[in-house]
């Protein structure tokens, strides 16, 4: 590892400050960027932690909505009553990080930050239509979770940008994660689905898809939503959705398996994860 | 680069050290502390090797800049035993065979111990799966799960 100068902020004011310098870059968890800096893929001349900052980590309610905070460690998010309750496809990602060690250190704020598009927790917020809360020195700001990635590993934050909490403002009445991978733990995924519905008398009135690892930035499938809502959640309606779904990916093909393969996973998988949804609704 | 003096709680007992931010947790208390119990496997958090406790919670250390650390309550390998008796975690990886080279054996009883602490109901099925970031390159999962599933039997039936 490259040495380095370390810093401890306690306002966040201060370490926007910070981080604005040039090659400096945050500490949350440390998963991802402890990992870069020994692989001198990250090679910053200053680290500054977040963990010092007060009011950046826990669960709170407000009214139908649930504020994450950014530093909130990945293990305490799958474990909260109230994610596990209202946003199941949230808490079932976070469940699939990595190990127990891991997810004691890990941050939401970090996984989302990183943008990897098999982050296992982008889907579950996309289907949230989570809001990103965004703090620098010139002050704060707010974007819609699929409108803060931009490419794999870029967002739109700025230098000096922090993100401080994640706003879910609508509780889904059924919701599902699917992690496809080959290893039952500490595996990245090859493909991740999520769904929400809300159903009223049987009658499909939302539903939201959340796609991760199947285009360069995690993608919400629209049509495949469009076809579901209004509509009953009959079988053949969830297949023509998981054949919109697969429409909507523009995968890779990589090491790990190819376009074609991750196009018809897409399809199957965005079908399985909609009947769970669906069945919890 | 400047050194920060940091604090240490490791086992019960203060270190006030001077340490560079690169070094990760596991160098301090391995190359500075002298504490060699916890090892170093992979170094990228993947095999669990260097599992150690802080505030209660099971963490690798190969993934915490020691610096980090400082004012924390960090429990090793070496804590465990008190008074002369060991761990009921460690009893029962020693009467069943849980080890083999004993590599992965520090890493897999911190973890093991946390696991208990949280939850001793935990099914087998729950346990092998909370412990699917410890990896053992001797491949004795069988007598390591028994030990685990033994002291976890133990520790309900004493609290
Ligand atoms: C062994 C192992 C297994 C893993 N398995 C998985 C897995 O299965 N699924 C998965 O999704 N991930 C996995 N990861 C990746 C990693 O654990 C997660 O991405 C984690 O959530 C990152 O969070 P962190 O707090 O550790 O981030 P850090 O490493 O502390 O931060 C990473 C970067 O994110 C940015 N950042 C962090 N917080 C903020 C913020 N509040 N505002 C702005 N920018 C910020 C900074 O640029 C920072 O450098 C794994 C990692 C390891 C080591
Ligand atoms: S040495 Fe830390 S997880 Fe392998
Ligand atoms: S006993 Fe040798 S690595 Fe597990």
């Amino acid at each position: 590892m490259k040495s380095f100068a370390f810093f401890e902020p306690t306002t966040l004011a201060e370490a926007s400050r910070l981080f604005a310098e040039e090659h400096a870059q945050l500490l949350a968890g440390g998963t991802d960027l402890v990992i870069g800096m020994k692989a001198y893929t990250e090679t910053p001349e200053s680290v500054i932690s977040l963990q010092k900052i007060p009011g950046l980590t826990g669960i709170t309610t407000d009214g139908n909505s649930i504020n994450i905070g950014a530093m909130t460690k990945i293990r305490e998010v799958e474990r909260s009553a109230d994610v596990q309750q209202h946003h199941t496809a949230l808490a079932e990602g976070a469940s699939e990080i990595g190990s127990i060690q891991i997810r004691n250190l890990a941050t939401i704020g970090g996984n989302i930050a990183h943008a990897s598009p098999a982050a296992d927790t982008v889907a579950g917020l996309l289907v949230a239509d989570a809001h990103v809360d965004i703090a620098s020195a010139e002050g704060e700001r707010s974007v819609p979770i699929n409108e803060l990635f931009t490419g794999p590993g870029q967002t739109v934050l700025a230098p000096g940008e922090i993100i401080t909490r994640f706003r879910l403002p609508t509780p889904a009445s059924g919701s599902h994660y699917i992690k496809h991978k080959i290893r039952e733990v500490m595996d990245l995924a090859f493909i991740g689905v999520a769904a929400a519905v809300n159903l009223d008398n049987g009658t499909i009135t939302d539903a939201r898809i959340g796609l991760a690892a199947v285009a360069p930035t995690p993608i919400r499938a629209r049509e495949a939503e469009d076809l579901l809502k209004g509509n009953a959640p009959t079988p053949e309606l969830l297949e023509q959705a998981g054949e919109a779904a697969a429409a909507a990916a523009s995968p890779i093909s990589d090491l790990r398996c190819s376009a074609e393969h991750r196009r018809e996973m897409v399809d199957v998988l965005t079908k399985r994860t909609l009947q769970e949804a669906v069945a919890r609704a | 680069m400047a050194k920060h003096p940091v604090t240490l709680t490791v086992n019960g007992d203060e270190h006030d050290l001077l340490i560079e931010p690169r070094k990760t947790l596991l160098a301090v208390l391995r190359d500075t502390i002298g504490m060699t119990g916890t090892k170093e496997g992979c170094s990228t958090g993947d095999c669990g090797a260097c599992t150690v406790i802080v505030d209660g919670k099971a963490v690798t250390s190969c993934m915490v800049l020691g610096v980090t650390a400082s004012g924390k309550e960090i429990t090793t390998i070496e804590g465990l035993a008190s008074d002369g008796e060991l761990h009921p975690v460690q009893q029962a990886f020693i009467n069943t065979g849980g080890y083999q080279c004993g590599f992965c054996t520090p890493g897999f009883i911190m973890a093991s111990k946390a696991l208990i602490d949280e939850n001793p109901d935990r099914t087998e099925e729950e346990f092998r799966h909370a412990l699917g970031g410890n990896i053992c390159r001797c491949t004795g999962y069988t007598k390591i799960l028994e030990a685990v599933l033994k002291a976890a039997e133990k520790i309900r039936t004493t609290a």
